[in-house]
C-alpha cells in the first residue's frame, strides 16, 4: 500500500474509531460519572459537617479516580481524533516529501501506529497507575503514551525534513502523484461548509473566552467557598454542589461545542482533498457529504441546548455524533473500494 | 509555490511541532505535579473546613482557584498551538483555490501564522501574571486577526466555487 492511502486510511479510521469512541463514552460514561462525582462531593461536604476529616480525604481520593478515569477517557478520544486529522493532514503533503517510497512507507506505518497507540496508552493511565512502575509520579501506561507522542513528533520532523528537501530541489523517482484538482459539487460543498464551520467554532471561542471563561472561574471559587462556609456551619450544603455541579456541565457544553464545531469543519476540508479516493457513486458521494455537513452542525448545537432542554437534546446531540460517523464511514468504504488508479500515475510530482 | 503556500505549511508543520514537543514537556515534567498540587489544595480546603479553621480553608481554595487558572492555560495553549497549526497547513494547501488577490492570500496566510503563534502564547504568558491586562490584549489581538484571516478564507472558497459553477 503507498504511503499516502496508509495515512488516508488510517486517519479515517483513526477518526472513525475516535468518534465512535467519543459517542460511546458520551452516552455511557459522562453522565453517570459526573453523576458519582457529584455524591462523592456532597459526602465530602457532610464530612466537613462532621468533623470527619479522615472521610473527607477518603472522599477525594474517590473524586481523584473518577476525575482521572473521565480525564483520561475525554483526552484518548480528543488525542485519537487528532492523530487521524494529522495523519490525513501528512497525506496531502506526500507528494512533496522527498524520501524513497520505502521511507514514506515506515513513516506512515510509524504514524499510524503511533496514533493509535498514544490514545490507548491515556485511556490505560486510569487503570494501571503506578503498578511496577519506578517513578513517583508516572506509570507504565504514561510512559507508553508519551513514547506513542514523541513517535509522532518524529515522524512528523522528518516529514518536515523531506519537505525541506523537496523545495530545494532534490525529487524521488517514486513520487505520489499530485492529486488531480476536484471541482465537483463534493468537494466544494466541504470546502466552503468546513471553513464555514471552522469560523463559527472560532467565533464561538472567542465569545466564550471574552465573556463566560473568567465568569466561571470566578463562580468556580465563589461557589467552593460558599460549600465549605455552609458545611461547616452545620448546614446541608447540597444546594451549592448541585450549583457547583450545574457549572461543570455549563463549561463542559461550552468547551465541546468549540471544539466539536471547528473539528468536524477540519474534518469536512480534509474530506474534501480524498473525495478522488471516494470510489462511489455521486448520488451516495453527495448523501454522505449531506449527512456529514448537518451532523456537524446538529452535534455542537444541542451540546449547548442541553442545559436548556436537557437530556432531549444530549440524545440528539449523540445523533448528530453518530451521523459524522456512518458519512465518515460510508467513506471509507468508498476509499477501500479505490482501485489505486491514481497510485498507477506514480512519478507526475516530479 | 507561492510565499502564503510556503509560509503556511512550513510555519504550519513548525507549530504543529513546536506544539507537540510543549505537550511532550510538560505531560512529563509538569501536568502530573500540577494535578497533584491542586487536587492537595482542595483536600486542604475541606479538611480546615473540617477542623472548622474557615480562613485556612479560604486560603486553600484561592491557591486551588489559581492552580487550576494556569492548568487550564497551559493545556488550552498546547491544544490551540496544534489545532491552529492544522488549520494552516489546511489552508496552505487550498490557498490556491482561494478567489483573492495575491497580496490578499499573502495577508491571510501573515495574520493566520502571527495569530496562531501569539493567541496560544499569549494565553501562556497569562499564567506568569494573573489577569496581566497586556497577555489579555496580546491574546485578544491574536484571536482577532485568526478570525479575520479564516473570514477571508470563507469569502475566497465561496467565491471560488461560484466562479466554478458558473
Amino acid at each position: 500500500m503507498s504511503p499516502r492511502r496508509i495515512l488516508i486510511f488510517g486517519g479515517i479510521a483513526l477518526i472513525a474509531a475516535g468518534m465512535l469512541f467519543g459517542d460511546v463514552f458520551a452516552v455511557f460514561v459522562l453522565h453517570q460519572n459526573g453523576g458519582q462525582t457529584g455524591e462523592a462531593l456532597l459526602a465530602a461536604s457532610r464530612a466537613v459537617t462532621a468533623r470527619d476529616s479522615f472521610a473527607v480525604k477518603e472522599d477525594f481520593a474517590r473524586i481523584g479516580g473518577l476525575l482521572e478515569g473521565h480525564g483520561t477517557k475525554l483526552d484518548a478520544h480528543a488525542h485519537m481524533v487528532a492523530a487521524g486529522y494529522l495523519a490525513l493532514l501528512l497525506a496531502l503533503l506526500q507528494p512533496y516529501v522527498a524520501f524513497s517510497f520505502k521511507s514514506r512507507q515506515s513513516w506512515a506505518q510509524l504514524f499510524v501506529a503511533g496514533g493509535l497507540l498514544l490514545p490507548l496508552g491515556i485511556f490505560l493511565i486510569h487503570y494501571v497507575g503506578l503498578s511496577y512502575s519506578p517513578f513517583s509520579a508516572i506509570g507504565w501506561a504514561s510512559v507508553l503514551a508519551d513514547s506513542a507522542g514523541a513517535l509522532l513528533i518524529a515522524v512528523l520532523i522528518g516529514e518536515v525534513w523531506g519537505l525541506w528537501r523537496y523545495f530545494h530541489g532534490l525529487r524521488s523517482s517514486d513520487a505520489e502523484p499530485v492529486l488531480p484538482p476536484d471541482n465537483s459539487w463534493e468537494s466544494r460543498a466541504l470546502l466552503v461548509g468546513g471553513a464555514t464551520l471552522i469560523l463559527l467554532g472560532f467565533l464561538y471561542g472567542a465569545w466564550y473566552a471574552g465573556f463566560d471563561l473568567y465568569q466561571h472561574e470566578a463562580r468556580e471559587k465563589n461557589i467552593l467557598n460558599a460549600m465549605l462556609k455552609t458545611a461547616a456551619s452545620g448546614a446541608d450544603a447540597a444546594q451549592s454542589v448541585n450549583e457547583y455541579g450545574t457549572l461543570q456541565a455549563e463549561k463542559a457544553v461550552d468547551i465541546a461545542a468549540h471544539s466539536h464545531v471547528i473539528e468536524f469543519g477540519v474534518l469536512a476540508i480534509l474530506l474534501s482533498f480524498i473525495q478522488p479516493f471516494v470510489f462511489l457513486d455521486s448520488r451516495w458521494k453527495r448523501t454522505w457529504v449531506k449527512v456529514l455537513l448537518v451532523g456537524s452542525i446538529m452535534l455542537p448545537v444541542f451540546v449547548l441546548l442541553e442545559m436548556h432542554l436537557g437530556l432531549i437534546a444530549g440524545g440528539i446531540a449523540d445523533i448528530g455524533g453518530l451521523m459524522v460517523l456512518i458519512a465518515l464511514m460510508g467513506m471509507l468504504a468508498g476509499v477501500l473500494r479505490y482501485t489505486g488508479a491514481l497510485d498507477a500515475q506514480r512519478g507526475e510530482a516530479q | 509555490m507561492s510565499a502564503a503556500r510556503k509560509l503556511l505549511i512550513f510555519g504550519g508543520l513548525l507549530l504543529a511541532a513546536f506544539g507537540m514537543l510543549y505537550g511532550l514537556h510538560y505531560a512529563l515534567f509538569v501536568e502530573h505535579q500540577t494535578l497533584d498540587r491542586m487536587n492537595g489544595s482542595l483536600v486542604t480546603a475541606f479538611v480546615d473546613a473540617a477542623e472548622r479553621n474557615l480562613p485556612a480553608a479560604q486560603q486553600a481554595i484561592d491557591e486551588y482557584a489559581g492552580r487550576k487558572y494556569d492548568y487550564v492555560r497551559q493545556v488550552d495553549a498546547h491544544s490551540h498551538w496544534i489545532g491552529l497549526a492544522m488549520v494552516m497547513i489546511i489552508v496552505g494547501v487550498l490557498i490556491d483555490r482561494m478567489a483573492l488577490s495575491e497580496r490578499l492570500r499573502l495577508s491571510v496566510a501573515v495574520a493566520f501564522t502571527l495569530g496562531s503563534f501569539f493567541f496560544p502564547a499569549a494565553v501562556i504568558l497569562q499564567t506568569f501574571a494573573h489577569g496581566s491586562s497586556l497577555a489579555l490584549v496580546l491574546a485578544a489581538a491574536g484571536s482577532a486577526l485568526i478570525i479575520a484571516a479564516m473570514s477571508a478564507a470563507v469569502v475566497g472558497f465561496a467565491r471560488q466555487g461560484i466562479k466554478e459553477r458558473t
